[in-house]
């Protein structure tokens, strides 16, 4: 399997406001692989830094030192994006575009022509049920509604890797459960998904392999049928137990 | 060239779907109505001077869509974060400035087309005349002054957090370049030592947009048409400050964090 995502002793620092303090270290020399057809959990609690590895991979933020790489491009270059499709934890998308609008300027910015622009806009709109929604303002849309916007703006361009960070958060049980279904999906046509999530519950049932994040460097690495083997429990416990809060049965 | 347009494209559709766009074009259309359905005692000088004052009119309500619309265009996407799922896609900041430049430039030149020809048939309809090289040189330069200045808010929107801020200062800097921008050179004649030198330095660095202004005379005493040499000068020379101004805003953007 080849490497599709490679991040080398990624550091990231950020300026503190405070003048007195030095910078704030967000990631400190995470080494990272992700291979081709794999899904990917990357877990770690709030502040760990997972929310910074994907900046710096989506190239919104830049490394302090060490490398990242996608398809073997480094991520600082815009082409290293053009085989991705990323879903932020929240919808920001432009209101007052309606759905269809929306994916089709994506579509240009990928370039996929028109004709097959048009057929790949009713293919995502139809994965994501919202084709009779289409010509409507995003504005006008509920959460969930939104949260598929993003989901069909993710596969516009039938990435070969997908970026989702938190996808399900915020989303009622179906919601939930249609989004796990897509990710299954897109799992058995051989896409590669890296993900952040809270939901361990899910990441248990759909990741191959996880990684967890805490204060900024990788505590533990491996295949989730492993982990559960080497701790003798479920993923929630080895995860209580790598970030070192302890149970109390 | 394709993801510019298509950020240009959003651009537009943004402006034609917002509503102070059209506010400030039927206040200038009412305006430049009355004023031009006014007629003092068939008086040529008091009719150029109603003419000076609705293109004084359409100048003002040209830089104000300039400003505020390229002012609030990277804030906004920042503020909205609706700029995270664009950069996250094969996009480049440089296309993302070069977009929303020519989003806006355009946008205005369109606004321009509706004030002018408005304005031109009223005129017209009073003199019985239309000089449409005059028009043409005038609407050609206002809109190359235009994009001098949606490059300066642009650049502007990236140095300054608060896109009223930047706004402010804008309007503040184009009215300073608009009335006292062909005057510097005087002052620094009549001056000596450093501040001269600093009043020429000044004079030599900011763009003349008052030559621009200053084609409105055309239109106003039906001098006729300017020299065409003349013309692409000032075409090239507002485009080459247009670059600048976009290089700086790139520079100033290429490498900054967005989630700071």
């Amino acid at each position: 399997m080849s490497t599709v995502l490679e991040i080398t002793d990624l550091r990231v620092e950020y300026p503190s406001r405070d003048l007195r303090q030095g910078p704030k270290l967000a990631v400190n020399g995470l080494n990272l692989s992700v291979s081709s057809g794999e899904v990917f959990g990357f877990l770690g609690p709030n502040g760990a830094g997972k929310t910074t590895t994907m900046n710096v991979l989506l190239g919104f933020v830049n490394a302090t030192a060490g490398s990242a790489s996608i398809f073997g491009v480094d991520v600082r270059q815009p082409i290293a994006r053009q085989r991705i499709g990323y879903l932020p934890e929240l919808t920001y998308y432009y209101k007052f575009l309606n759905t269809e609008e929306l994916l089709r300027f994506y579509a240009r910015i990928f370039h996929i022509p028109r004709r097959e622009r048009e057929q790949r806009i009713g293919a995502v709109l139809k994965l994501v049920e919202l084709e009779g929604a289409r010509k409507r303002l995003i504005k006008t849309y509920s959460k969930g509604m939104q949260q598929r916007v993003g989901l069909a703006q993710a596969l516009i361009n039938n990435p070969d890797l997908l970026i989702l960070d938190e996808p399900t958060s915020g989303l009622d049980p179906l919601g939930r459960m249609k989004v796990r279904e897509i990710i299954q999906r897109l799992k058995e046509e051989g896409k590669t998904v890296f993900f952040a999530s809270h939901e361990l519950g899910e990441v248990e049932t759909v990741c191959d392999r996880v990684a967890i994040l805490h204060e900024g460097s990788l505590r533990i690495e491996g295949r989730v049928s492993d982990l559960l083997n080497q701790f003798h429990c479920n993923l929630e416990h080895v995860f209580l137990k790598v970030v070192g809060y302890q149970l109390k049965s | 060239m394709n993801n510019i347009s298509a950020i240009a494209g959003v651009v537009i559709k943004e402006m034609y779907r917002r509503k102070d766009f059209y506010v400030l074009f039927v206040l200038t259309a009412l305006i430049t109505l009355l004023l031009g359905s006014v007629r003092f005692f068939n008086d040529d000088l008091i009719v150029r001077y109603l003419k000076d004052v609705c293109l004084l009119l359409i100048w003002m309500s040209s830089l104000v869509i300039a400003i505020t619309t390229a002012a609030r265009q990277i804030p906004a996407e920042r503020e909205s974060r609706t700029i995270f799922p664009l950069l996250a896609k094969p996009v480049g900041r440089g296309e993302l400035i070069m977009g929303k430049f020519l989003g806006c430039w355009l946008a205005c030149g369109l606004a321009l087309l509706v004030f002018y020809f408005f304005f031109g048939m009223i005129t017209a309809s009073r003199e019985h005349a239309w000089p449409l090289v005059s028009f043409f040189q005038e609407i050609w330069l206002h809109w190359i002054c235009l994009g001098v200045v949606v490059a300066l808010a642009l650049l502007g929107s990236i140095i300054f957090a608060a896109p009223s801020s930047n706004a402010t200062i804008c309007f503040v800097a184009v009215a300073f370049i608009l009335f006292a921008g062909g005057h510097l050179s005087h002052l620094a004649n009549g001056m000596r030592g450093m501040a001269g030198i600093i009043v020429y330095v000044i004079y030599y660095l900011i763009p003349h947009l008052e030559w621009y202004y200053s084609a409105q005379d055309l239109v106003v005493h039906d001098w006729g048409r300017i020299d065409w040499l003349y013309w692409g000068v000032a075409t090239i020379y507002g485009l080459l400050y247009s670059g600048f101004l976009l290089s700086a805003a790139w520079l100033a953007f290429r490498r900054r964090s967005l989630t700071s």
